[in-house]
């Protein structure tokens, strides 16, 4: 809302500089955004008057006029057809500037000397009326400057009104507020109406059949009125307020919905078939044109306006083209409504159309401001218009608007919410500055009656609202809660969720975010099969853009596309990871499942661009950083499962995640296929893991196991066995013959190449064995190592490597 | 013979003088002391001296061989030295160089101020709980006492998934959920993703907040004072300035916005507080009895307060990021600098 204190000050005397106000305002629940200064446009016009018009002797567009400014007669030579002896006019004087940055000099015109020029409204950008010379008032002093003449110069507050303060969407509802702040009485403006003969009766009715959307309806008419433009005090106001001015009828229905808060109408009462109104709602597929021009297909159930025959208006949203107001207006049929605030919004949302009007009818107006509102239009209208106002006006109150009465207070309810006494008769004096009526019904309790303009007054913790926020916020102290201990269920995920966290940090990998939502085409790229449960989109209705319009069902594709751009960036070596959730759409009317992932990408070099740095990141880093967390979470029974469930990874370097049967992720590398659909020229390497799954996996409890003081003893043998047989294979083998003394086994060397045939590998594995209570000696190892190495050449087809 | 020994020292210590290379010195040491050399064979010879002049002349042999033998060690000792500190200056490295480690990453600065905040509440005795984020519009908006057809829904525009189903546009619901299932006392922290359709360089249309909520018998709205002031003192330094002003949330009453004195300008007016001196940090406000009674709490009996702050504002405030949308273009070179 935007506030003029010039107009304010119609209404309330203002002692406080912008600033100050703004600051009040704030500081009491009315948000000032930005104070906003209007000033005129041009330097060094004055008000001056025409002393004598004649005839330019060579030039038959032109005149000359003898001007003065009270002390000095100027010679101007004008082209401007409107001008007679005796006209007050703006005189841009030599060295005045006009917009556009126009110097005025002493100028010669066709042997004619011109020192200076007369201005119209759109010259000097006062309004936009370029028809002639602007017409001043004849009582202003001659020669002073023209905006203090006219009052041009303004402070503009822009004030943020919160839903619940429909009250304050006005000129007089601010200064109500202003009032209460300053302790300043408001001044109201006088309506006087000066009737003619003819009763609005004889001419016109108003019939309401959906009362429950229109509970109120009044009407004046005002007859002879002469259409033109608005004088400068109301057209500066609604400029200020942010409005285009229309005419002298249109911009007094937006005066006064600005001035009282009441959206108002004027329809052109030749229009209206059978001159009369019916209120009703509209029918499946009625049809309108609205002011703005445009059709529309009416929703069912939009309350419509209606003449004898046809819709005029939608009711409180906009009037229609077909009853507008025009230049040759006579008789203005003027309404004053009260509109059911959710089926306006309502309409309003449906249509589109969020207009001054919906706004304040959706919110809620005064329904005992509605008569005044309509009474203060037809007043400024004949009087703008030099119409003749109708005796009587039509009043349509089917249904009786209810207003809150009598809200029960109690007074040590307000100190208890609050925290801090107050005396009673700040409370009292605090609601009866804004208009309410308290009624004592007891010792510390009141009966409270608000005004009917606070419609947003309805219990009792609303007047605490409003006793604390006109009391000062800052007034109250501030303390600690006594509260009781408590103790709340924790997540433990979240805990597990940190410490990857850290362990992925620890690892090199960056934390991303990407958005939730992606592209439906991203499980394309990622060549789901038809069946993939990552194709049942949780779908935005109404989404930004295509590639924000389903929720993300795989954290994969976000993790590409970010690799993407950071390749774009020439960032080519990447660690990252993101923790969040995928969504997979259940069926229509229930909530997705939500399921916490962990996911990480890895490309490029395996020491980023260190110097010395030339190998390529592979399959196994991304898996080292995988065990590492679960080393850490004491998890080391992670079965990698090679299988190509994943489409989207490469056959020959994925597998699955496993822990005994239950599969709680993927790691692998992009297959090239996908990168290259994606355009993405690097080898990356992806894992997804559901943490909800992991979290399920985690034992804490740790058990100590004895450690022995004697010496470790290893053999290492080279196992020649098939390419394509794993590691695990024969580690399970050695290790399913259960030998207590053999402590551990590892493999320490891959070899394939020279010395051996073509198809197998060479497995170097290290035994190592040690027992709890003595030395080992080499002839018992030896039995032992035999034994085991025997055992898995038969049961693998090994062959040992001298 | 004595004279011999002295000619003999003489010469061994002239030539060891000249000896340069460790292969030289050695070479002194055999001719004089090996098991054939000089001194040695003096000392074989000793049968022919003179038996008055024996005691001396097997002294001086003696002595001679001692210093002999201090002085080739002595000049052998010198001969490694060097050859050492030569093989160390030729290890010599430039220490300049960058050492070779894996470098840390970076937690995203957003969850850095998700954690710091919940780690300052969790010493207020909040815990930590969660909600979905697709949300029912029932806990989104209605029992958060904003009906349908109410302009309070304009205040967060809203991406939609079915007419009642929407994508949640805050972290509140959470705070009805978890009242529908615990009795009071509550004291609890909703950090989360939330969605609003909105999108330039102060909106994204997906960012992260915290919600707080605190029920109990007798809470009352100095006690919500009194926490956010110590919560924001923490979060922005003892010497923080804030200001709480009346403000409007359907789902609180009294509501109250809370502003800290700028952070860039100090109060004197910047673009970054829009010339007010102040910046919004939070909303606030006392549980409005309608989401008690929604929720089946006694209003008369219980009174608590909400709070709710934007992540993605803090994290600009504190590290002079100007556009919101640079926190998720997960851009590398801007995640290292946090």
């Amino acid at each position: 809302m935007l506030v003029s204190l010039k107009w304010l000050k119609d209404y309330v005397d203002l002692e406080l500089t912008a600033p100050q106000l703004a600051d009040r305002l704030t500081m009491t629940g009315l948000e000032v955004d930005e104070i906003k200064t209007i000033a005129h446009k041009y330097s060094g016009v004055v008000v001056a008057k025409i002393l004598s018009v004649r005839p330019h002797p060579g030039a038959d567009k032109l005149s000359l006029c003898d001007v003065t400014d009270g002390s000095q007669t100027y010679p101007v030579v004008c082209g401007a057809k409107n001008i007679k002896a005796g006209d007050v006019v703006p005189l841009a004087k030599i060295g005045a500037v006009i917009p556009g940055g126009y110097a005025i000099k002493a100028t010669v015109l066709r042997g004619e000397k011109s020192d200076g020029m007369l201005c119209s409204e759109a010259e000097l950008e006062i309004g936009d009326d370029t028809s002639g010379i602007m017409q001043l008032p004849t009582g202003l002093t001659l020669g002073i400057p023209l905006e203090s003449a006219l009052n041009l110069g303004d402070t503009v507050l822009d004030v943020s009104i919160t839903p619940n303060r429909s009250d304050c969407l006005s000129m007089i509802g601010m200064a109500r507020e202003v009032a209460a702040l300053t302790g300043k009485k408001i001044k109201m403006p006088v309506i006087k109406i000066k009737e003619s003969t003819e009763d609005i009766a004889s001419l016109s009715s108003v019939s309401i059949v959906d009362a429950d959307l229109c509970p109120r309806y009044s009407a004046r008419m005002i007859k002879n009125v002469k259409i033109g433009d608005s004088p400068i005090w109301m057209k500066t106001r609604l400029e200020a307020a942010g409005l285009r001015t229309i005419n002298n009828v249109v911009d007094v229905t937006n005066f006064v919905m600005l001035e009282m808060g009441q959206p108002l109408h004027a329809f052109d009462y030749r229009f209206l078939a059978e001159g009369r109104i019916v209120v009703r709602k509209s029918k499946v597929g009625e049809e309108f044109v609205s002011l703005d021009e445009k059709s529309r297909i009416l929703p069912e159930n939009t309350l419509l306006i209606c003449d004898g025959k046809k819709p005029v208006a939608i009711g409180g949203i906009m009037g229609g083209l077909n009853s507008e107001v025009k230049e040759d207006t006579d008789t203005i049929f003027l309404e004053s409504a009260y509109f059911s605030p959710s089926s306006i919004r309502r309409s309003s949302r449906r249509l589109a159309m969020p207009t001054d009007a919906a706004f304040r009818f959706e919110r809620g107006i005064d329904p005992e401001g509605v008569i005044r509102a309509l009474n203060r239009a037809a007043q400024l209208i004949a009087e703008l218009s030099g119409g003749s106002i109708c005796k009587n006006h039509l009043d349509e109150y089917p249904q009786k608007i209810t207003a809150v009465a009598n809200i029960p207070l109690r007074l040590d309810r307000i100190c208890e919410m609050i925290g801090t006494p107050i005396a009673a008769k700040d409370v009292v004096r605090i609601l009866k500055s804004i208009g309410m009526a308290v009624r004592k019904e007891g010792k510390g309790k009141y009966l409270v009656t608000p005004p009917t303009f606070r419609v947003d007054i309805e219990r009792e913790i609303d007047l605490i609202e409003e006793v604390v926020r006109l009391y000062g916020y800052d007034r109250v102290p501030t303390t600690l809660p006594a509260v009781s201990v408590t103790e709340m269920a924790v997540i433990p995920r979240l805990d597990l969720e940190e410490r990857t966290r850290q362990l992925l940090i620890g690892s090199g990998y960056s934390e991303i975010i990407n958005y939730s939502f992606t592209s439906p085409a991203s499980v394309g790229y990622l060549c789901l099969p038809l069946d993939d449960e990552r194709r049942n989109f949780v779908v935005i209705k109404n989404p930004l853009t295509e590639e924000q319009s389903v929720m993300r069902t795989t954290m994969a594709y976000g993790l590409l596309e970010t690799l993407k751009k950071n390749i774009n960036n020439a960032s080519s070596n990447l660690k990252i990871f993101e923790i969040g959730r995928i969504f997979l759409a259940r069926k229509a009317g229930d909530l997705p499942e939500e399921k916490n992932i962990l996911a990480g990408l890895l490309t490029g070099k395996v020491s980023g661009d260190l110097w010395g740095s030339k190998v390529n990141v592979d399959f196994y880093d991304l898996k080292g950083c995988l065990e590492n967390i679960f080393y850490d979470l004491k998890l080391d029974d992670c079965r990698y499962c090679a299988e190509i469930s994943e489409q989207f990874l490469h056959p020959g370097q994925a597998c699955g995640l496993y822990f005994n049967e239950t599969r709680i992720g993927y790691i692998g590398q992009v297959h090239p296929e996908v990168m290259r659909k994606m355009d993405i020229k690097a080898n990356a390497y992806l894992f997804e893991i559901n943490i909800d799954m992991l979290e399920k996996q985690i034992n804490r409890r740790i058990t100590y196991r004895e450690i022995s003081k004697f010496p470790a003893v290893t053999r290492d043998v080279a196992f020649v066995i098939p390419f394509a047989m794993e590691a695990k294979k024969m580690l399970e083998i050695v290790l399913s013959q259960r030998e207590d003394l053999l402590e551990n086994v590892v493999i320490f060397d891959i070899y394939v190449g020279k010395g051996l045939n073509e198809g197998v590998k060479s497995l170097g594995v290290r035994f190592s064995y040690r027992a709890l209570d003595r030395t080992l000696t080499d002839t018992e190892i030896n039995s032992i190592h035999d034994k085991i190495v025997h055992n898995t050449v038969r049961l693998t087809g090994a062959k040992i490597r001298a | 013979m004595i004279a011999d020994i002295q000619q003999l020292e003489k010469d061994a210590l002239a030539e060891l003088e000249n000896a340069q290379a460790e292969d030289s010195i050695l070479a002194v040491r055999t001719k004089y002391l090996g098991r054939k050399g000089l001194l040695t064979g003096l000392l074989r010879n000793i049968s022919q001296v003179p038996i008055d002049e024996k005691p001396l002349f097997g002294k001086r042999c003696n002595e001679v061989k001692e210093i002999l033998e201090t002085k080739i060690d002595e000049a052998l000792q010198l001969q490694t030295q060097g050859k050492k500190e030569e093989i160390l200056a030729r290890e010599k490295i430039d220490v300049t160089l960058p050492g070779r480690s894996i470098r840390s990453g970076r937690i995203h600065p957003v969850i850095q101020i998700r954690r710091e905040i919940c780690e300052i509440f969790a010493s207020f005795g909040f815990s930590v709980v969660e909600g979905p984020e697709v949300e029912l519009d029932y806990y989104n908006f209605e029992a958060l006492n904003i009906p349908k057809d109410h302009p309070a829904r304009d205040m967060q525009d809203t991406f939609y998934i079915e007419d009642n189903i929407v994508l949640r546009t805050h972290t509140s619901p959470v705070q009805v959920r978890i009242m529908e299932k615990v009795k009071p006392p509550v004291r609890i922290l909703c950090p989360g993703r939330v969605y609003r359709p909105d999108s330039d360089v102060s909106h994204t249309p997906m960012f992260h907040q915290i919600e707080g909520l605190l029920v109990d018998k007798g809470v009352s709205f100095a006690d919500l004072k009194g926490i956010l002031t110590a919560f924001l003192k923490k979060v922005f330094g003892d010497d923080t300035t804030l200001r709480f002003r009346p403000s409007f949330f359907p789902f609180t009453e009294p509501s109250a916005e809370v502003d800290i004195r700028c952070v860039i300008c100090q109060g004197k007016g910047c673009r970054v507080c829009g010339q007010s001196g102040w910046l919004e940090i939070l909303g606030s406000g006392m549980v409005d009895p309608a989401v008690f009674q929604n929720v089946g709490y006694d209003a008369e009996v219980y009174s608590g307060f909400a709070f709710g702050l934007g992540l993605e504002r803090i994290a600009m405030l504190k590290y002079g990021i100007t556009d919101i949308r640079l926190l998720f273009e997960n851009d590398i070179r801007f995640l290292k600098q946090f």
